[in-house]
């Protein structure tokens, strides 16, 4: 019961800090971390089906997908103020 | 102006998870036992593995749409211009540790996936996995400069990309006669299952790794 | 209390935190990210509630399999259309949000 609790406020301020973290790239940082958290609790939950998904996609792919977007927002930046 | 926007949004969304929580602590006992039933209804779904079972058999038309909006999804990213241009240039900055480790790895997460698929029968693993694992393959290869990025997908690769879902509706359609949508004879049960969930794992693993494969700029520059 | 619905709880605090956030903030990205930790939230719920008795529910955890992979569509299609925006505005946010440059930017 006290993990839970730990990875629940662990879960609670990762996405908290994600989307109010100023610097874009952090954020997406954060997410992926929130991610993996959600895998924990899903592992918790009873649910490795949900934990394997979560951790190779809720993580693995969207954050290659969001980071792949800042890259590419960091780039536009670059070329429209050189 | 936007303070005022900041306090009042926040206000409403506090008291709404406030009564979100009180309605979850003062939900009634619910009056159906799902799991019994599944657990019940389990050895004449084919496979052991309950999660399975439901993914597949019992609530196997979820699953069915599930696959036709994942590619609609992409579809719809293929439809979006895109800036292409004739050269297709590798992510050049790859380390030769990277690309190497990735030669290694990259058979390796095609047996786990083939195992996670196998595995889905009678322990957690199944087709979701399986193509995660196979998407992942994918985006390591690309980000190591062993595959460049998708401009227009050929004629295999859209073949690849839409298996799943054609054998998928070719078991439903075949299966039509008995009357009941998705209702699989007890003897082929295992055997159709795998059969169907191979083919996700193909297409699923192609759509993932379609779907970052057709965004990312690396390799298709303007 | 059993821990399954302690995460039901949480589930509903994140529900609630993603839509203040898609609201609030101006960016696309961020309301991507936003949308994703609602996602995450309501999964929670679902399958919080359903095993508070403590015994795990297939169906549900099924259901949320299904979503999970829904939901890396609709983020995928959803940063398609974000850079699409980007690549003709110049900025990834909407054009109704014209006071948001105050905000939290890139």
């Amino acid at each position: 019961m006290i993990f839970d609790l730990l990875l629940v406020a662990a879960l609670l301020w990762s996405a908290v800090q994600a989307l109010t973290t100023p610097d874009l790239f952090r954020a997406v940082v954060l997410f992926i971390i929130f991610g993996l958290l959600m895998a924990l609790a899903w592992a918790r939950l009873d649910a490795p089906d949900i934990a394997l998904a979560e951790a190779a996609i809720g993580a693995g792919l969207t954050g290659a997908l969001l980071l792949d977007a800042v890259a590419h927002l960091h780039k536009k930046r670059r070329e429209q103020s050189p | 102006m936007r303070t005022l926007l900041n306090v009042t949004v926040l206000f409403l969304a506090s008291a709404f998870g406030l009564a979100l929580g009180w309605l979850i602590l003062d939900l009634p006992v619910a009056a159906v036992r799902l799991p019994e039933q599944v657990t019940a209804q389990l050895e004449m779904s084919g496979v052991v593995h309950p999660v399975t079972a439901v993914l597949l058999n019992f609530r196997g038309y979820d699953t069915l749409l599930e696959i036709a909006v994942l590619l609609l999804a992409l579809l719809g990213i293929l439809a979006l211009p895109r800036h292409v241009s004739d050269h297709q240039h590798r992510p050049s900055s790859a380390n030769p540790v990277l690309q190497t480790l990735t030669r290694v790895l990259a058979p390796l997460m095609l047996l786990v996936a083939g195992y996670v698929l196998w595995a889905g029968a009678h322990r957690p693993g199944g087709a979701f996995q399986a193509g995660a694992v196979l998407a992942g393959a994918g985006v390591l290869l690309h980000l190591a400069g062993l595959l460049p990025a998708w401009a227009t997908p050929g004629r295999t690769l859209r073949a690849g990309l839409a298996v799943g879902l054609l054998v998928f509706i070719a078991v439903a359609v075949a299966l039509m006669a008995q009357g009941t949508l998705l209702q699989y004879p007890l003897s082929w049960a295992g055997a159709l299952i795998l059969m169907i969930e191979a083919s996700l794992t193909l297409s699923l693993g192609l759509i993932l790794a379609g779907l970052y494969l057709v965004l990312t700029d690396s390799g298709v520059q303007k | 209390m059993s821990s399954a619905l302690v995460y039901a709880l949480t589930g509903a605090a994140l529900f609630v935190l993603g839509m203040a956030g898609l609201i609030l903030q101006p960016h696309l990205l961020r309301k991507i990210l936003a949308f994703n930790i609602m996602g995450s939230g309501i999964f929670l719920m679902l399958v919080g509630v359903a095993q508070r008795a403590g015994t795990p529910d297939p169906v549900p955890q099924a259901m949320v399999l299904t979503g999970i992979v829904v939901a890396i569509a609709a983020t995928a299609l959803a940063l398609a259309l974000a850079r699409q925006l980007l690549d003709m505005n110049g900025e990834m946010r909407l054009p109704e949000e014209k006071t948001g440059k105050d905000r939290l930017d890139v």
